[in-house]
């Protein structure tokens, strides 16, 4: 029998250690789930792809140049709020939260960490979109620090939104309620579909939803049409600052 | 006050109308094994959580290792295991142990865990496929690994089957040696018989009984028999010295309690022969934690 030393020496391990463990097992878990990578990978590929190649789009310039940059938008959607949702939703029925929430990790330490995955999977994410488009001809233009900033904030929108829902619905009211909202962001979010093609009437509406702010402003950066996106940051970190403080308030870790 | 690993005074904790826990008082000493036994909605978990910093009393005070529940400092001196789950679906049993071990500054090495609790086979199994004395062991496993000075085992061994409940039993006892304190619920009056210096029976949130295993017991001895059922028990204790009892408990489980002596074994006995009983399973015991337990807490189902 193996022995161990059982004998009290108790200590917590420095904060950027706990933090890169728990960061690393949530990339993992992110990885390895089949149906995240079809709404992070496969989907937004698969629209790069069709919507650049099929004569669907009515748009001026390259189609690819319409495209590549509202699939980088649901890319960040995909894994900041859908992603995010569900996993902290399980984590939070299964009890893992409550289980974390003993151990010397801190719950700042777990959100810097789920933010950190967060990051670390649209990095992948940017990269494999990015690369498939500049195949199928995209050619880029702009500031790419201009698009980290809109891609952070619109980050930080989307897991507000995200971990409210998580921490306030049973996990499968949020497992079903986050991927009806991504086909619906993907769909009135001028993601491949442009907002011009909706009625003038609802316009106004689907203009400040954060995915049009993220795409809008993403896409007018890529496509050099116009100098900073004040106001799509604008909406951008008005949702941040909504959602961050609705789930820091509303948030039950149990 | 410094030797207390848990100090509870009058707590009380209220769900809406309903009283879990009642004015409890509890202390569990540094270095020892404390059991709280009682039975389903006892107040046991709910104690236990208050303790562990999950829940907040309603009253009273607690202290673990002299500070408040709730204070960080104590997250990497205690070790705890849920009664079910906080652990991923999909996350692999060697994954958990190692993330877990990631959070101490001197964790156990987690291989050498696995091993000892018979888990290295399943290192790469997905939680949600181990069974369910599987995923208690690694739950045991993730309270040790960060070689914490105070345990709290809620039900470990809940669905354990006999291999595994001894390898939980031999755990407790190495943390025992090891100079950790141990705080433990359980239904199995066995286990807290078996492991704890002290026990204390709670139930409808109030503490019944508390005491060393032996105390608890008393050096009371009681003669068990079995025969047919419906035996006239008046007629026996009638030649028996007064202060004597006689109960038949479930039918044909007879129990005789008083001055156990030999003079007392052949009266018993006598009288069978002279009522034609073939006794069966005769035996002189101890009472044992079962039979206070149902003495305190009654054998009514709730």
């Amino acid at each position: 029998m193996t022995t161990l030393d059982l004998s009290p020496a108790p200590g917590a391990a420095p904060l950027a250690q706990m933090v890169l463990a728990q960061a690393g097992a949530e990339v993992r878990a992110t990885l390895r789930n089949g149906e995240q990578l079809l709404l992070t990978l496969i989907i937004p590929i698969l629209l790069l792809v069709g919507f650049s190649k099929a004569p669907f789009l009515d748009v001026e310039g390259p189609r690819v140049d319409f495209v590549a940059p509202g699939v980088l938008a649901l890319a960040v959607l995909s894994t900041a709020f859908t992603g995010q949702a569900i996993a902290t939703g399980f984590e939070r029925r299964y009890g893992v939260l409550k289980r974390l929430g003993a151990t010397p990790l801190s719950r700042t330490g777990l959100m810097l960490a789920k933010t950190a995955a967060v990051i670390v999977v649209e990095v992948l994410q940017i990269v494999v979109l990015v690369l498939v488009a500049l195949a199928l001809g995209w050619a880029p233009h702009g500031n790419p620090l201009t698009v980290a900033l809109l891609v952070v904030l619109g980050t930080a929108a989307f897991s507000g939104l995200g971990l409210l829902m998580a921490g306030t619905l049973r996990a499968e009211a949020t497992l079903a309620g986050a991927n009806l909202v991504y086909l619906l962001l993907l769909a009135l979010g001028g993601v491949v579909l442009p907002v011009s093609a909706f009625p003038e009437s609802i316009r106004p509406l689907l203009e400040i939803l954060p995915i049009t702010a993220l795409t809008d402003g993403v896409r007018s950066v890529l496509t050099g049409v116009g100098g900073f996106p004040v106001g799509a940051a604008l909406v951008l970190l008005s949702w941040a600052v909504l959602a961050l403080a609705a789930a820091a308030r509303w948030f039950r870790w149990e | 006050m410094e030797d207390a690993a848990v100090e509870v005074r009058d707590l009380v904790k209220r769900y809406g109308r309903v009283t879990a826990v009642d004015h409890l008082d509890l202390r569990c000493r540094r270095g020892e094994v404390t059991a709280v036994l009682g039975p389903n909605g006892a107040g046991k978990t709910s104690t236990i959580e208050i303790c562990e910093g999950f829940r907040t009393a309603d009253s009273g005070s607690v202290r673990v290792l002299g500070r408040a529940p709730d204070d960080p400092e104590l997250k990497p001196r205690i070790g705890i295991m849920l009664q079910s789950g906080g652990v991923p679906q999909a996350a692999r049993a060697g994954e958990w142990l190692r993330l877990v071990s990631r959070f101490h500054a001197h964790p156990l090495d987690p291989q050498a865990l696995l091993d000892r609790l018979g888990l290295s086979d399943h290192a790469r199994t997905p939680y949600r496929r181990l069974s369910g004395g599987q995923q208690q062991r690694l739950g045991l496993a993730a309270a040790v690994i960060g070689r914490p000075e105070l345990v709290f085992l809620d039900e470990p061994t809940a669905g354990l089957d006999p291999q595994a409940r001894h390898a939980c039993w031999d755990m407790v006892r190495e943390l025992r040696a090891a100079g950790v304190s141990v705080v433990l619920t359980t239904h199995h009056m066995d286990e807290a018989e078996k492991l704890s210096d002290h026990v204390v029976i709670i139930d409808r949130g109030r503490v019944v009984a508390e005491g060393s295993p032996a105390e608890l017991t008393g050096a009371e001895r009681q003669l068990r028999f079995r025969a047919r059922p419906g035996l006239n028990l008046d007629e026996v204790l009638s030649a028996l010295p007064p202060g004597s009892a006689a109960k038949e408990s479930p039918a044909g489980h007879y129990i005789i309690e008083g001055q156990v002596d030999p003079s007392l074994l052949a009266t018993v006995t006598a009288w069978c022969a002279t009522e034609g009983v073939t006794t069966e399973d005769l035996s002189i015991e101890r009472r044992t934690l079962e039979d206070v337990f149902l003495e305190l807490t009654g054998r009514e189902l709730r």
